[in-house]
């Protein structure tokens, strides 16, 4: 009984993170931001060279293969 | 230690009534608008500034210097950029505390989409500066040449065609061509950054005559030089060449004294303006006496 009352555990996929292989069981860019210690308002995010907004990161789902990259301010000429 | 080294020098002018400026052999069309001087304030991306001097913020030797620099320039505008991020668990910024700083010194933030070589890239760059600056205003850069990181005409004009559409006061980094200006301004770009030289190097204006052209054709268009400007003496040239502003990083960040450098070049800025309104006086093949003779006897 217990045992149908348990939650399937969220599958494990593997991402390209700024470069490197990463894994994750995180479904949301929000989640693997949040994961991941990530100050969401101090980076700009893309998912598969596509720009996600901050407000639709918790709506962004991720899938095997992804690749995040992710931005901070820099100095520039 | 002297008077006038404890004097710090002032980026500024006192406020002095002026007659209305206007150029020897203007036509009304022409004219000047009256008391339009450096110090009265000029119009650019929705905003009035006061400073024509636009500074870039990378290459400091630290980041201390970097905030008096801006400070001693007298800017209003300083350029910034993004930079992805190396891996995960990687600091937040490996330059201190950067953009804390640049925030904190007041100036507008122009974002710039530097290492783009193509328009798309730029696109999404430019997506993320505005949401990480919370501005609409974007240095257009899109890289065609990797020697001479000159712009590519084509691409910059996609990513304007865009970026305008969405919004965006685009700043476009181009070449001093006349035919590409244009076309950045048939896609709705409101101001163009002309070259000066290549990017870092420090040439000044190599091509005067095209941005002389650049300012007769394009009447009304802010033009801002950028890039390849390497003493005060290059930005002065630019402004009386009557070109609207000056936007410049190495020749500051890279001088022995940067801050000090930083003043020289607001005060090069501010005088090349104020020659402009005033009317730089025509050459002569040959001496012409100042000293009025007619009436002096002979003596010897």
């Amino acid at each position: 009984m217990n045992a149908a009352l348990t939650l399937p555990e969220a599958p494990t996929i593997t991402l390209t993170m700024n470069g490197a292989a990463h894994t994750t069981i995180a479904c949301t860019l929000a989640q693997w931001m949040a994961a991941q210690g990530l100050a969401g308002d101090a980076l700009a995010t893309a998912v598969n060279g596509a720009f996600v907004p901050r407000a639709l990161r918790a709506q962004r789902l991720l899938a095997e293969g992804d690749t995040i990259l992710t931005f901070q301010p820099i100095e520039g000429g | 230690m002297t008077e006038h080294q404890k004097d710090p020098v002032v980026v500024g002018f006192a406020q002095v009534k002026e007659e209305p400026a206007k150029r020897a052999g203007d036509t009304e069309q022409s004219a000047l608008p009256p008391g339009r001087t450096d110090a009265s304030g000029w119009h650019i991306g929705g905003r009035t500034l006061q400073s024509r001097f636009l500074l870039g913020t990378a290459g400091y030797p630290s980041p201390a210097v970097l905030q008096q620099a801006i400070s001693a320039s007298g800017t209003q505008v300083v350029t910034v950029s993004l930079r992805r991020q190396l891996a995960a668990g990687a600091p937040a910024s490996a330059d201190g505390d950067f953009f804390g700083i640049v925030k904190s010194t007041g100036a507008h933030l122009l974002p710039n989409t530097a290492g783009c070589r193509t328009a798309r890239e730029a696109i999404t760059l430019a997506q993320m500066a505005r949401e990480l600056f919370d501005t609409t205003w974007i240095k257009l850069e899109v890289v065609g040449d990797e020697h001479t990181l000159q712009p590519d005409p084509f691409e910059l004009v996609d990513a304007a065609l865009q970026l305008v559409k969405d919004g965006f006061e685009v700043f476009p980094y181009c070449t001093d061509d006349l035919v590409s200006c244009q076309r950045l301004l048939d896609v709705g770009c409101k101001i163009l950054m002309p070259w000066g030289a290549p990017i870092g190097s420090g040439q000044g204006l190599v091509n005067p005559g095209a941005l002389r052209t650049l300012r007769a054709r394009l009447s009304g268009v802010p033009l801002i030089v950028d890039a390849g400007i390497g003493s005060p003496a290059d930005a002065v040239q630019a402004m009386e060449l009557g070109l609207d502003g000056v936007l410049l990083n190495t020749a500051v960040a890279k001088a022995l004294n940067p801050v000090r450098m930083a003043r020289a070049f607001g005060l090069g800025i501010q005088a090349g303006r104020l020659a402009f309104e005033a009317g730089v006086m025509a050459q002569q093949d040959m001496a012409v006496a100042s000293t009025p003779v007619a009436g002096y006897p002979i003596l010897l």
